[in-house]
C-alpha cells in the first residue's frame, strides 16, 4: 500500500509515538511573532527552561506594526510594548529576531518562504492559524496556540495526533480573471466553512500544478477556513527552482542532496485518502464573499442566497451574518458601492499579487469614493516593489504602496475599517470585525479588489478584460 | 507545571445558539496586546456585549439577568478561525469550566485542552434538547463527568457520552502537563536529531 504525501513527511518526523498517545513530532523550523509568544516566554522563565533550539527558531514582528513611518517608535503604547516584549525575549533567549526596520521583517508567513527557510518535507508551525501557508512547498504546517508555542520552544517537539487526509483535486483551464484566490474561495463555499475539520489536505490536479508558488501559498493559506489542519502540494520544478538560490536555501552538495530527498516526496499512485473530492476549474468565477464567514462566498454575478433555502436551526445565524454586512436576501453584489480597498495579508501580498495588480491598474485612477492600501507582504517584497518602478504605478493610481505588516487583515494595528463601511479585501477573514469593529468585509483576489478600487463598485473583472482586448 | 484540573461538574448553563462562533468574536484582535494571560474574560465576546460606548447591550445572553453558569453551551464549529489560544483565556477567566457545542474548531479544541477547559462535542440533537431545557427553565442544569465521559441534563435524565484523546483525559484529571510529558523523552529527540 502507498502512502500519502502527508503521510511521508509526518513519519519522517515522529520521535516517539506509543499507543493511547498523540506523536512526539519533530518540528524543523518554529516561527514566532509579537502576539502569540510573551506568554510563552513567560512560561519558559517560571519553569527555568532554555529555548531548545534557538537556532531552528525565527522571530519578527508583523501583527501589531503600523504600515507607515516604521522607522519611528510606534505611537500606541501596549502596541510598543508588546513589540518590545518581543524583542527582549529574543534577546534573552537567543533567537534571531528580523524585527521592524530588518531588512528580513515582514509577514511570517511570507518571510519563511522568500528567505528559503520553508522548504519541502519539513515542518514548521507558528502561534498563527495561517502558518498553513507553508505547505505550499509540499510541508507539513500548522497554526498552534500560546501553549504549545511554549512546548515547541521548551523542546522543538510538538505532541500531535495524526489528522486524517483529504485530497482535493481541480482540474481543467481557468477563465481569464480567474486565479488562486478564485480557487480557494470557491473550494471553501462548496465544503463550507468547517468542511476541512480534522484533515490535512493535499490539493493536486493539473490546475493546482499550473499555478506559482505564490498562487500555491494563497490556496494552502486557506485551508484553514475551511476548518483544516493544514494544506499542502507536492513539491516539482516549480517549487525547486523557486526555492533555488534563496538567502538559507541548501548550497552545493547539500542542495543536491536535499533535491534529491525531494523528488521523493508525492503520494504514492495507490496511497489511500479518506476523502477525496474534485472540482472543474472551468466552474470556477471570479468569487468574492457576502457573509461572515470565508464559506459564505459566490461567485461574483451571482446572487445572495435566500434565508428559506437553509435549514430552520441556521436561519437565524445567516440572518444574523446579512444583517451584520447590510445585505438581504437574494441582492446582487456586483455595482454595490465600496469605500476602502485592502490588498495585502499572507494571503495576497507578494511580489507577484502587486506586479499583477499594478500591471492592471497601470493608466488608470481609483474612484472618488474609495480608499485604497496596497501593504506588501515583507520588506524585500516593498524593495523589490520599488526596484521594478510598481510604487509609481500606485501612486499614480491612487493605490499608495505601505510598509510590511499584517495591517488590515486584522483589527489590532492602526490599520482598521471604520465601522459600517465596505472594504473589498484580499485578506483570508470576513469575520464580525475583523478589519475594525463593525467593518464589512468582502473577500477577493487581487485583480477583483484592483478592479473595484477602479470603479468604486463591487466589479467583475472578466468585464474589463474583455473591454481591454478590445482597444 | 500542573495543568488545571477537570474531574466533574454540575451547574447551570449559558445558551448561546449561534453557530460558526469564531475566536475573533470570543476575543477581538485589539484585546490581544497584552502579554500575561490574565484579564481577558472582561473583553470575552466584546463586541456583542458592549457597545461602542461600552454599555452593555441588553440582549446578549451574558447580560441576561436570569442566565448564568459554569457552562457555555454554543452553535456548531465553535471557535473557528484564528489560532489565538486567547480565546480559551478569556473564556476560562470569565469564569467557564466547560464549552458544549456540537463541532469544534481543532486548533480551539487544543488550545482549550491545554488550559483545563472541557470541550464536550455533543450531537445536533442533545444540543437541541440542552437548549430546549435552558430556554424552558433558565436554572436547567447539566452535569458533566469526565472519567465515564458523559453529559447528562440534569431536569430529564438525558445522557450522552463525549469523546475525548485518552491522553488528554489523564492530563485533565491527574493535572499532567504536555512539557514535562516531552520532556521526559528528551533522550529520544536528541537521538533522533543525530539520526538525521
Ligand atoms: S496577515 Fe492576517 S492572517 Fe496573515 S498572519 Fe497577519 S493577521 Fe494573520
Amino acid at each position: 500500500m502507498g502512502q500519502t504525501l502527508f503521510d511521508k513527511i509526518w513519519d519522517a518526523h515522529v520521535v516517539s509515538s506509543s499507543e493511547g498517545f498523540p506523536d512526539i513530532l519533530y518540528i524543523d523550523t518554529h516561527f514566532i511573532h509579537e502576539v502569540t509568544s510573551p506568554q510563552a516566554f513567560d512560561g519558559l522563565r517560571q519553569r527555568g527552561l532554555p529555548v531548545f533550539r534557538p537556532k531552528q527558531t525565527v522571530a519578527t514582528a508583523d501583527h501589531n506594526v503600523p504600515t507607515i513611518d516604521q522607522h519611528l517608535p510606534i505611537k500606541e503604547e501596549l502596541s510598543r510594548y508588546q513589540v518590545d516584549m518581543l524583542t527582549k525575549n529574543c534577546k534573552e533567549f537567543g533567537v534571531e529576531l528580523y524585527g521592524l526596520g530588518h531588512p528580513y521583517q515582514g509577514i511570517v508567513h511570507v518571510i519563511g518562504p522568500e528567505l528559503g527557510i520553508t522548504r519541502p518535507g519539513g515542518t514548521y508551525v507558528c502561534g498563527d492559524s495561517h502558518t498553513s501557508t507553508h505547505g505550499a512547498f509540499g510541508a507539513i504546517a500548522f497554526g498552534i496556540g500560546t501553549s504549545q508555542v511554549e512546548q515547541v520552544l521548551a523542546t522543538q517537539c510538538l505532541l500531535q495526533s495524526r489528522p486524517k487526509r483529504m485530497k482535493i483535486e481541480v482540474n481543467g483551464k481557468l477563465q481569464k480573471g480567474v486565479g488562486a484566490k478564485d480557487i480557494i474561495l470557491y473550494i471553501i463555499a462548496q465544503i463550507s466553512a468547517a468542511g476541512g475539520t480534522g484533515y490535512a489536505v493535499e490539493y493536486a490536479g493539473d490546475t493546482i500544478r499550473s499555478l506559482s508558488m505564490e498562487g500555491r501559498m494563497t490556496i494552502c493559506n486557506m485551508s484553514i477556513e475551511m476548518g483544516a489542519r493544514c494544506g499542502l502540494i507536492a513539491p516539482d520544478e516549480t517549487t525547486i527552482n523557486y526555492v533555488k538560490g534563496r538567502e538559507f536555501a541548501p548550497k552545493g552538495e547539500e542542495w543536491d542532496k536535499a533535491v534529491a530527498y525531494w523528488k521523493t516526496l508525492y503520494s504514492d499512485a495507490d496511497a489511500s485518502f479518506d476523502e477525496v473530492l474534485s472540482f472543474k476549474a472551468e466552474d470556477i468565477e471570479p468569487m468574492i464573499t457576502y457573509g461572515t464567514n470565508p464559506g459564505m462566498g459566490i461567485g461574483v454575478t451571482q446572487h445572495v442566497p435566500e434565508t428559506a433555502s437553509f435549514e430552520a436551526k441556521e436561519q437565524g445565524s445567516y440572518k444574523k451574518a446579512l444583517d451584520y454586512m447590510g445585505l438581504h436576501d437574494d441582492e446582487t453584489l456586483l455595482g454595490k458601492p465600496i469605500d476602502y480597498v485592502f490588498i495585502g495579508s499572507c494571503t495576497n501580498s507578494r511580489i507577484e499579487d502587486l506586479r499583477q495588480v499594478a500591471e492592471f491598474v497601470k493608466g488608470k485612477h481609483k474612484a472618488d469614493n474609495v480608499t485604497v492600501w496596497v501593504v506588501p507582504g515583507s520588506k524585500q517584497v516593498q524593495q523589490q516593489a520599488i526596484a521594478e518602478g510598481l510604487d509609481k504605478i500606485f501612486d499614480a493610481a491612487g493605490f499608495p504602496l505601505r510598509e510590511p505588516g499584517c495591517s488590515a487583515c486584522l483589527g489590532m494595528n492602526e490599520d482598521k475599517i471604520p465601522a459600517g463601511k465596505y472594504c473589498v479585501s484580499t485578506s483570508n477573514r470576513n469575520f464580525e470585525g475583523r478589519q475594525g469593529p463593525n467593518s464589512r468585509t468582502f473577500l477577493a483576489s487581487p485583480l477583483t479588489a484592483a478592479a473595484s478600487a477602479i470603479t468604486g463598485v463591487v466589479t467583475d473583472i472578466r468585464e474589463f478584460l474583455k473591454e481591454e482586448e478590445l482597444v | 507545571m500542573a495543568t488545571k484540573i477537570f474531574k466533574h461538574i454540575q451547574t447551570s448553563v449559558v445558551p448561546l445558539p449561534i453557530e460558526n462562533i469564531d475566536t475573533d468574536q470570543i476575543i477581538p484582535a485589539r484585546f490581544l496586546k497584552a502579554t500575561t494571560r490574565d484579564g481577558f474574560g472582561n473583553n470575552l465576546f466584546r463586541d456583542w456585549r458592549f457597545d461602542e460606548n461600552d454599555n452593555p447591550k441588553a440582549d446578549f445572553v451574558l447580560n441576561h439577568p436570569t442566565f448564568s453558569g459554569k457552562v457555555l453551551v454554543a452553535g456548531k464549529n465553535f471557535g473557528c478561525g484564528s489560532s489565538r489560544e486567547h480565546a480559551a483565556w478569556a473564556i476560562s477567566d470569565y469564569g467557564f469550566d466547560a464549552v458544549v457545542s456540537s463541532f469544534f474548531a481543532d486548533i480551539f479544541k487544543g488550545n482549550a485542552l491545554n488550559n483545563g477547559l472541557l470541550p464536550v462535542q455533543v450531537s445536533d440533537d442533545f444540543l437541541k434538547k440542552i437548549f430546549d431545557a435552558v430556554y424552558a427553565d433558565h436554572k436547567a442544569e447539566v452535569e458533566i463527568d469526565l472519567e465515564s465521559q458523559t453529559i447528562t441534563i440534569s431536569s430529564t435524565g438525558e445522557k450522552e457520552s463525549f469523546e475525548i484523546n485518552p491522553y488528554k483525559k489523564a492530563c485533565l484529571i491527574n493535572g499532567y502537563d504536555d512539557i514535562d510529558y516531552i520532556l521526559s523523552q528528551k533522550g529520544k529527540i536528541e537521538e533522533f536529531e543525530l539520526a538525521r
